[in-house]
Formats: C-alpha cells, sequence, structure tokens
C-alpha cells in the first residue's frame, strides 16, 4: 500500500537552514487504525500547505510488510520518518501538534 | 495460551518449565523458567545479565530445539556475536541455520520527536516477525528499559511494556526480560511490577577485593524453587550455578576402605585406611609434612587406578612433584597417565563462591574417587572463617554425596587451642590426624596421632612421624621410665637397650658355662660318692655273709650235736 504525490515544482523558499529543496517522507502506519488515520491526514495536510510539489511521501504498512520495520528502526507507530534532507530525522504520534511536526521535519511553515 | 510441550518434570497441574540449559539454575528453579511467560533477570551492571539471557537462548537453540529472538536495546549484533563469541556461542552460524534470530533496536533520541498518540506496535511487529520467521519459542529482550531513555511519554511506555507482556504471554514464548537494578527497586523502571512469575536478581559483591557473582530468585510463582542466594561463575562454558545449600545428608555410605598410602598409618586405623567416600582433616604447623600425607594419599589413589584431584593453593603442580620425588614419590608419572591432575590456584585469585564453583566444575568434570585441598587454611584470605566453614560444608556435602574421598590439610599455629578448631571444620570431618611439632633435646620431631576416626577402631597412641627419602613411615615412640622419648632421643634409648642386651647376653652364657662346669664336677664327685658307698656297701655286705655262714655253720653243728646225743640215749635204756 505505498502511495506516492510527486512534487517537482519548485516553490521560492526562502528557509535558510534548509539546504535541500526537497523531502523524502516515509509514515509507517500498522493497519488503519485511528492514530495511523490520524496520522496520515495531519501530515497531508501540511504537507500540502507548507511542501506543495517538493515532497514524495511513500507510506508503508508494516501488517503487510513486517520485515520493513528493521531497516527505518521502527518502534513506534505512527513514525514518519524524513529520509531526505539529510540527517534522518522521526517523529511518532499522530502528528496532530502542527508547529511541533515542523520543526521536526526542519519546514519553515508557508506564512498565510 | 497455545499448547506447550516442554521437556520438564510435569506434575499434574502444575507449572510448565522451560530448561534453560545453564549449569545448575535448572536444579534451584525444579526445571527452568515458566514457560510461555516472561521472566525478569535484574542486577546491576556487568552482573552477567545480557550473557544469562543469552545462554538461555543459544542453549535452547542448541540443546533444547527452541529457536529464539534476541532482541538487543543495547548492543549492535555485531557487538553481540563478538561479546559471546568468547563462550563458544556463535551467533552467525546459528542465524544462518535459523535457530536463533538477532534484531538490535536502536533509539536515538535526537532524531526523535513526539507529537501527539502513539503505541509500539513497530515494536511488537518487528518481534512477531521475528518470532515467526523462525518459529521462535524463546525471546530475549535486553535490556527494555533503553525505551525509557529514547521516548518520552512514560505514560504511554508503561501501558505498552504491559501489552508487550500480555502480548508475548499469548505468543506463547518463553520471554527473558533484562533489567537493570535502580534504586530500592529491583529495576530503574519498576518492570517487576510487569513480570510477576519469575524474578531472578544477579548480583555482583566485591569483599575484600575480591569479587563473588550470586544469583538469587526474588519470587516465582506457583513453583518451589530455592531461596538462597547462589553463587555463579561465568567462565569460557558460560554460567555455572552452584546450588549449594539444596543439598542433604542422604548420600551413600561406603563401608569399603581406602588406604592412605602409608601402611603404618592404615594399621592405626584398624588395618585398612579410610572409609571411601569419607572426609579427612590432615592438620598441624608448619613443616610437618601434611602435604607430603596428601601426596600420597593421592599417590595411593593413583596406584589404584582411581583418579584423583589435587587443589594445590600455595604450590605450583611443578613444585610439587618436584618435592615428592625427594621421598620417593612419582607423581608425574600419575599425571602423565592422565589418573592425577593438579590445579594450583592463588586463593586470592577467585572469591570463595567462585573456587567453590571451579571446584565442583573441575569434579563434575574429571569424575574423580578421591579429592585433596591443601591447604584450606590458605582460604582464610579471601573469606571469614564462618565463610570457609560453610565453603567447607558444601564442599564436603557435595562429594560425599559422589561418594569421593576427600582429604584437606590444614595448618594450625603452635597453640592448644588452634588445635581443636581448624576452621572449625574438625566436627565435620570423619577423620582427622594430628600432625605436630614434638621439640625436646634441642631437635624438632613430628609426632602424629589420631584424633578421631569415625566409625572405626583406631589407636590411640602418638607415632613418630618419619619422612626419609624412601618415604614415610610411623614409628611406635618409646615409653620407658624415663617417659616418652623420641627422634634420637629414641634412638639412643634404643641403642643403648642393644647394648644392654648383648652384654646381659654375653653374660649369661658366661654363667651357663659355670653352671655347665659346676655340674660336671659335682656329676665327678657323685659318681666317686657312688663308688666309694658301693665299695662300703660291699664291706658290710661281706660282714652278713660271713656272719650268716657262720651261723648256718653253727647252727649245723649243733643240730649234728644234738643228732648223736639222742641216739646215744636210746641204747641206754634198753640195757635196763
Amino acid at each position: 500500500m505505498v502511495k506516492e504525490s510527486k512534487a517537482t515544482k519548485a516553490v521560492k523558499d526562502k528557509a535558510t537552514k534548509v539546504q535541500e529543496d526537497f523531502w523524502e517522507l516515509r509514515l509507517y502506519i500498522a493497519g488503519n487504525t485511528p492514530k495511523s488515520v490520524a496520522a496520515l491526514s495531519n501530515l497531508k495536510k501540511y504537507c500540502e500547505e507548507h511542501l506543495a510539489n517538493k515532497y514524495k511521501l511513500e507510506i508503508v504498512d508494516l501488517l503487510v510488510k513486517p520485515q520493513l520495520a528493521a531497516g527505518d528502526q521502527i518502534l513506534a507507530i505512527p513514525t514518519l520518518v524524513r529520509k531526505v534532507p539529510v540527517p534522518i530525522r522521526k517523529i511518532i504520534g499522530d502528528l496532530s501538534n502542527e508547529e511541533k511536526v515542523l520543526v521536526g521535519l526542519n519546514i519553515r511553515p508557508v506564512k498565510k | 495460551m497455545p499448547p506447550k510441550s516442554k521437556k520438564t518434570t510435569v506434575h499434574k497441574n502444575s507449572l510448565v518449565k522451560t530448561p534453560t540449559g545453564i549449569d545448575g539454575l535448572d536444579e534451584i528453579t525444579g526445571g527452568g523458567l515458566p514457560a510461555g511467560r516472561p521472566s525478569l533477570i535484574c542486577g546491576e551492571a556487568g552482573s552477567g545479565k545480557t550473557l544469562f539471557s543469552i545462554e538461555f537462548i543459544v542453549r535452547g537453540a542448541t540443546q533444547f530445539g527452541e529457536p529464539g529472538v534476541i532482541m538487543a536495546f543495547e548492543e549492535k549484533a555485531d557487538e553481540l556475536e563478538m561479546n559471546v563469541a568468547s563462550l563458544g556461542f556463535d551467533l552467525k552460524k546459528l542465524q544462518k541455520e535459523n535457530k536463533i534470530r538477532v534484531d538490535h533496536v536502536h533509539i536515538d533520541r535526537t532524531e526523535i520527536e513526539e507529537t501527539g498518540e502513539y503505541d509500539l506496535d513497530g515494536l511488537f511487529i518487528r518481534l512477531g516477525y521475528a518470532i515467526d520467521s523462525i518459529g521462535a519459542k524463546r525471546v530475549v529482550l535486553d535490556t527494555i528499559e533503553n525505551l525509557f531513555a529514547g521516548l518520552n511519554n512514560l505514560g504511554i511506555l508503561r501501558a505498552e511494556i504491559r501489552r508487550l507482556f500480555t502480548w508475548l504471554k499469548d505468543k506463547g514464548v518463553t520471554a527473558v526480560i533484562t533489567g537493570e537494578k535502580g534504586e530500592g527497586k529491583l529495576t530503574r523502571q519498576g518492570l517487576e511490577e510487569y513480570v510477576s512469575d519469575c524474578v531472578i536478581l544477579l548480583d555482583h559483591r566485591v569483599a575484600n577485593k575480591i569479587s563473588t557473582r550470586l544469583m538469587r530468585i526474588v519470587k516465582y510463582r506457583g513453583s518451589l524453587h530455592g531461596t538462597n542466594e547462589y553463587p555463579f561463575l561465568i567462565d569460557e562454558e558460560g554460567i555455572s550455578v552452584l546450588p549449594v545449600t539444596s543439598l542433604q545428608l542422604n548420600g551413600v555410605v561406603s563401608t569399603q576402605k581406602v588406604s592412605s598410602g602409608i601402611p603404618a598409618l592404615d594399621n592405626m586405623l584398624g588395618g585398612k585406611g579410610f572409609f571411601r567416600g569419607s572426609s579427612i582433616l590432615v592438620s598441624g604447623t608448619a613443616g610437618t609434612g601434611k602435604t607430603s600425607i596428601a601426596a600420597f594419599f593421592a599417590n595411593a589413589s593413583c596406584n589404584r587406578k582411581e583418579r584423583c584431584i589435587y587443589f594445590a593453593f600455595e604450590e605450583p603442580p611443578l613444585q610439587i612433584i618436584r618435592n615428592m620425588q625427594s621421598i620417593g614419590v612419582d607423581l608425574n608419572l600419575h599425571v602423565e597417565s592422565g589418573l592425577l591432575q593438579i590445579h594450583s590456584a592463588r586463593p586470592t585469585l577467585n572469591g570463595l563462591e567462585m573456587h567453590l564453583v571451579a571446584i565442583h566444575k573441575k569434579i563434575k568434570h574429571f569424575k574423580p574417587r578421591t579429592v585433596i585441598l591443601d591447604p584450606i587454611t590458605n582460604l582464610v584470605t579471601v573469606g571469614s572463617i564462618s565463610e570457609v566453614k560453610s565453603f567447607l560444608i558444601r564442599l564436603i556435602d557435595f562429594l560425599q554425596g559422589q561418594n569421593i574421598t576427600v582429604m584437606f590439610t590444614a595448618l594450625t599455629l603452635n597453640s592448644a587451642v588452634n588445635e581443636q578448631t581448624d576452621e572449625g571444620v574438625s566436627s565435620l570431618v570423619d577423620a582427622w590426624l594430628l600432625v605436630r611439632d614434638i621439640e625436646s633435646n634441642g631437635e624438632r620431631n613430628r609426632g602424629m596421632y589420631i584424633m578421631k576416626s569415625r566409625g572405626m577402631k583406631h589407636s590411640n597412641q602418638v607415632r613418630e612421624f618419619i619422612i626419609t627419602d624412601k618415604g614415610l613411615d610411623l614409628v611406635d615412640v618409646y615409653l620407658g621410665q624415663d617417659g616418652v622419648l623420641i627422634g634420637s632421643a629414641r634412638e639412643a634409648q634404643l641403642l643403648n637397650e642393644t647394648t644392654g642386651a648383648v652384654l646381659r647376653t654375653h653374660a649369661l652364657s658366661q654363667k651357663d658355662k659355670a653352671i655347665q662346669r659346676k655340674r660336671m664336677v659335682l656329676a665327678a664327685k657323685i659318681s666317686s660318692l657312688q663308688e666309694e658307698f658301693e665299695s662300703v656297701q660291699d664291706e658290710l655286705n661281706k660282714v652278713y655273709i660271713e656272719e650268716d655262714l657262720r651261723k648256718s655253720v653253727i647252727e649245723e653243728n649243733r643240730t649234728q650235736l644234738t643228732k648223736l646225743r639222742t641216739s646215744h640215749n636210746l641204747n641206754h635204756g634198753k640195757r635196763k
């Protein structure tokens, strides 16, 4: 169950700390639990809002592919892994706190 | 719970147990850890928790055909492999054979941000996947408390750990969870709250600069278990626990006797020596030949083709062999033929308990009929007298249970009080020989006596104990009007006696001769007197005969005359 949505158009971003302008994210879930569903919808919202068209999101359901859990050292569910830009960061939980997620992913929020 | 088919002694309705394969632990726990349930192993850093858990998995995989999963929260898989390779555990090979699975769980706080609700399903899935992929029956979580360092939300963590243990139970795997010892608690995070079936505490204590590893079963629900602290040893074969105090006084008793190797000593002991399986204490002051007695005993055992282990706490093996050659015992012969093993170790090498475990292992391995400890008094350097005593009690119990004859040597100080209290073991041993210095006339000599010898007639006499090039011997001391004489005084006395005897025999023969002569003189005299007497008798006889002759002649004449007279009278009458 891998979904991908690609963004090719780079939006002008003045973030000083961010070297790369492309995010590779991977979300680990285990079945359709409320937490997983919440995390997914939260993440999509943030991505569309702040990383429109410059992110790649991969969703891994560990119930289907349990062998993938060890590779990214997954303990908690749901876990969001930022593969790119390096270093790898992990955010666990249902991602309900937008500010924390953005800080964790090192995304400079787009001013509305 | 799924049905379990574990090899344990199963009573009806009783707890099914999974043998750990760890030397001695299964005896203490009465069969192993509770099958299908989590057990907690806690202890301080370096107390052997990880090793314990890995040995549990490896032995399960190799000896009991139960695959296992190691989930390492501390060490990486390859580090773990390296660490246990020194114990002969080849994790790589076992992993290739699908007998075990090692999964390293890495948590880096700097990488992780927490927002909102989460659970540890990822861990469950990883573990479940590892278990299912090899059909694991055993699981180790080492050390799950590391989760607390990586994650912030204690509420979630605790709930999830509780869920994990329930989940493990439902999976029907026998799990070992390790935990670091905390302040005033068994584990830092109170894991014991979740694991309620079996808790084992490992301890590493240092007293007098000597370390001792100890293991205690804090609780074991639904099962009898030993409650004491059991010493254990980690060596190249893994962990060995010594179920020392579970021993009972019900060993086999032998009436067979074994020679001490010194014929004269055997004679003092009713002719045949010590009972097999008995314990013998040889105590004495320094330089009285205790080691020599022990070596003779070892030699006698080997000559009977019985194996013997010699534990030396003072001298290295080669030194013992060399020294004993000087008194005519070639121990090297027996060492080469494999009947004799000499193990030398300074008592300070280990704590007492470690020594005991090491001795146990060697004895179990070599299966000797005779064991010698020389000397036990040196052990006091690593323990108090009472500890040494309990050490010896347990050792004696163990050896007697196996019907192994044991000889201890003990050094006594030169005072009468100490004679009675050699580490307090004198009451434990079956036979007690005392060798002591006797100083008199400007020389020291050795005297030996048997203080006690249970169940056999034994001499109450002090014997002089002599060490010569040819070996050991016991000589009766000289008991004379001047008292007890030993050493050169005894020799001198013996010489005196021999001289006296020679003189006496000489004098006697002289006297005999004189008597002989006298007898001959007298005999001569007697015969001459006899002759004289016979001549006198002849003389007397002659008179008698003459008298008789005369008498008869006179009588005859008278008769003749009478006859004549009568006839004359008749003629005269006719005339008238």
